[in-house]
């Protein structure tokens, strides 16, 4: 069913505040990954505030969509997405990577119900989601199984052992999502080590592929949605998102990978975010 | 002589008398036996069906058979999504490649994340034979007792592989299950006790001056050792099954009996089942120790036997290990 614009319109400043969320997070913590974060905020807003299909007073409710993240280093984004949605009070985001707090640097299972898988050493939550899909078909439940990645963890062997696993057992109930954000740590993916031709790859794997403008929250949950009505083979969505999508000084910067905003600098950034929602209208009739 | 509380085969002591058979078979029929009573048991396999027995577990239950190929990181990994669903997961294949290959995965999504994971590491150790030092996993107990969460468990022999096996289906937390290749002496019955984290005794002599604490199959080379040495050494042997927890009050108390100490394990003894001992005698009753196992060495081809005798496991080599921890301490 596609989107209201009305609803359009409340998804993107949902989207807006879970930004904002973000740059608050990391002043507090003055440590942690800021430009992943932002650049995945419009796809946990669709996914919290519309694809998945969960009770965040139930966290462990048997038949929810699980929302598995791989890169957990981009967890700001999830931990501010479930506090926008209820998991949690929204104040215990300003306990991100504190010591004694359950939002952890990287997210832990144990600590906070919800986060459903730890994670932060990359390439393996394709598999765990593999795992979780195979076992829901075994016993004929009918959840959806969606799991985020970083682009570059695609450079990571035990991924791709997961996206082998995963075609050949058709797991259709499968969906995967790669933040196709061209950067990494030491540079542009296509200099440190090319992911190229990315859809090929999935496609040789027995994936069925899709790709879209990861900030383009409508063509998002179409996306999603097709990939509901793939009953053969599970789904990729190459989401091609703009890495410190919000904030002009962040956007495309690679070096804002690993690093959190100075207080003086959050300031500024929260202040631009305050006036961005047309910005984000725009963005998403590209 | 032998414990009765043991409850070992009538002719424990006499090799030629005694049924062979690996506790890679144990493992075999137990996870069969485990899957029969609990539904939620599933068997990952890395294209190793056969050697890790895991095609017994196919033939009974192919519905639960999850095939991964030969990739142990993900054969972690996915049995972790398995287990997180609710599964109950036994991942199989050498030792050597799991936990060897996918030692990280293993720790974060199993040890960090607590998941029942069971994972069975088979053909460990040198007697492995001709395959050689690539497959002769020798470092998997040290990679494994290090990761909290983690219960380590090494069987010393087929009956007491099996009893293990169902042992840990039940048990909602990760298990490392070491197994090995070649068949040695079945000498426990049905009826010797078992209970995860719970050492029990295999030889006791009056006034024992010496302590054997021994794991996996070269349990029974101790209980051998511990025969050839009596009326000149007395001594007690200690089948350490569990080597975390480690049983600290039976070593405790067989310390401060015996006043010295020697291991059995045929792994490295940097980071092993003397290690863990010494760990705690140290910080709890020094006494006198001796190590048997491999002293920072690979292995190489050759037969079992052969191998076992050559890096001083063998029943000669912890009959000398025992004389010098005896006069050390006494």
């Amino acid at each position: 069913m596609a989107l209201t614009d009305e609803q359009l319109q409340q998804l993107q400043c949902t989207a807006t505040d879970i930004r904002r969320s973000i740059i608050e997070m990391l002043i507090e913590a003055r440590s942690g990954h800021t430009a992943g974060p932002l650049g995945m905020a419009d796809i946990f807003t669709a996914f919290y505030f519309h694809i998945l299909n969960h009770k965040p007073e139930e966290p462990e409710w048997e038949e929810r969509d699980r929302l598995i993240l791989s890169n957990g280093h981009i967890v700001p984004v999830r931990y501010a997405a479930m506090a926008h949605a209820g998991y949690f009070p929204k104040e215990e985001l300003l306990t991100l990577r504190k010591f004694g707090a359950r939002l952890q640097g990287h997210p832990e299972r144990e600590k906070l119900p919800g986060v459903e898988t730890t994670s932060g050493p990359l390439g393996s939550g394709l598999s765990e989601a593999a795992g979780i899909a195979y076992g829901a078909r075994m016993d004929k439940k009918t959840f959806r199984t969606y799991c985020v990645m970083s682009d570059a963890e695609h450079q990571a062997g035990n991924l791709w052992e997961g996206a082998l696993f995963a075609g050949a057992n058709r797991l259709s109930n499968l969906t995967g999502i790669v933040d196709r954000n061209n950067i990494q740590i030491n540079g542009m993916t296509e200099s440190v080590m090319p992911l190229e031709p990315l859809r090929e790859k999935y496609e040789a794997f027995s994936w069925h592929v899709i790709e879209v403008d990861g900030h383009n929250i409508s063509a998002f949950i179409d996306a999603v949605n097709e990939a509901k009505a793939i009953y053969e083979k599970p789904t990729l969505i190459i989401a091609h998102t703009i890495p410190g999508k919000g904030i002009g000084e962040i956007e495309f910067d690679f070096t804002w990978h690993g690093k959190p905003p100075k207080p003086e600098e959050g300031e500024r950034f929260l202040k631009e975010l305050r006036t961005l929602c047309g910005e984000i209208e725009c963005c998403d009739q590209e | 002589m032998i414990h009765k509380d043991a409850q070992l085969q009538e002719n424990a002591l006499l090799l030629e008398k005694l049924e062979r058979a690996a506790t890679r078979d144990g493992f075999g029929k137990g996870v069969v036996e485990a899957a029969k009573s609990n539904e939620r048991v599933v068997l990952l396999c890395a294209d190793l069906a056969e050697s890790t027995r895991s095609h017994w577990f196919k033939e009974a239950f192919p519905e639960r058979y999850i095939e991964i190929g030969v990739a142990e990181q993900n054969l972690a990994t996915v049995a972790s999504g398995l287990a997180q669903y609710g599964k109950i997961p036994f991942i199989t294949s050498y030792a050597a490649f799991s936990p060897g290959r996918n030692n990280e995965q293993i720790r974060t999504t199993v040890s960090l994340s607590n998941l029942p994971v069971k994972i069975c590491g088979m053909h460990a150790g040198v007697s492995v034979g001709p395959d050689g030092a690539t497959h002769q996993q020798l470092e998997d107990i040290a990679l494994m007792r290090v990761q909290p969460n983690m219960t380590v468990i090494y069987p010393a022999d087929v009956e007491e592989a099996r009893k293990a096996t169902v042992a840990a289906a039940g048990y909602e937390h990760p298990v490392y299950l070491r197994f090995a290749r070649s068949n040695t002496p079945k000498f426990t019955t049905v009826n010797t006790p078992f209970e995860i984290g719970k050492s029990y005794e295999l030889w006791r002599s009056e006034k024992p001056e010496v302590a054997l604490i021994a794991s996996g199959p070269l349990a029974h080379k101790a209980l051998l050792a511990a025969q050839a040495l009596s009326g000149s050494i007395n001594t007690v042997v200690l089948n350490m099954h569990t080597i975390k927890p480690l049983d600290e009050r039976a070593v405790l108390s067989l310390a401060k009996e015996c006043t010295a100490v020697v291991t059995v394990e045929e792994h490295q003894i940097a980071g092993g089942v003397g290690s863990a001992v010494a760990e705690f005698l140290v910080q709890n009753y020094p006494v006198p120790m001796e190590f048997v196992g491999m002293h920072d060495a690979f292995g190489q081809s050759g037969e079992p036997e052969e191998l076992v005798e050559h890096y001083g496991m063998g029943v000669s080599g912890i009959v000398e290990a025992v004389e010098r921890a005896h006069e050390r301490a006494h």
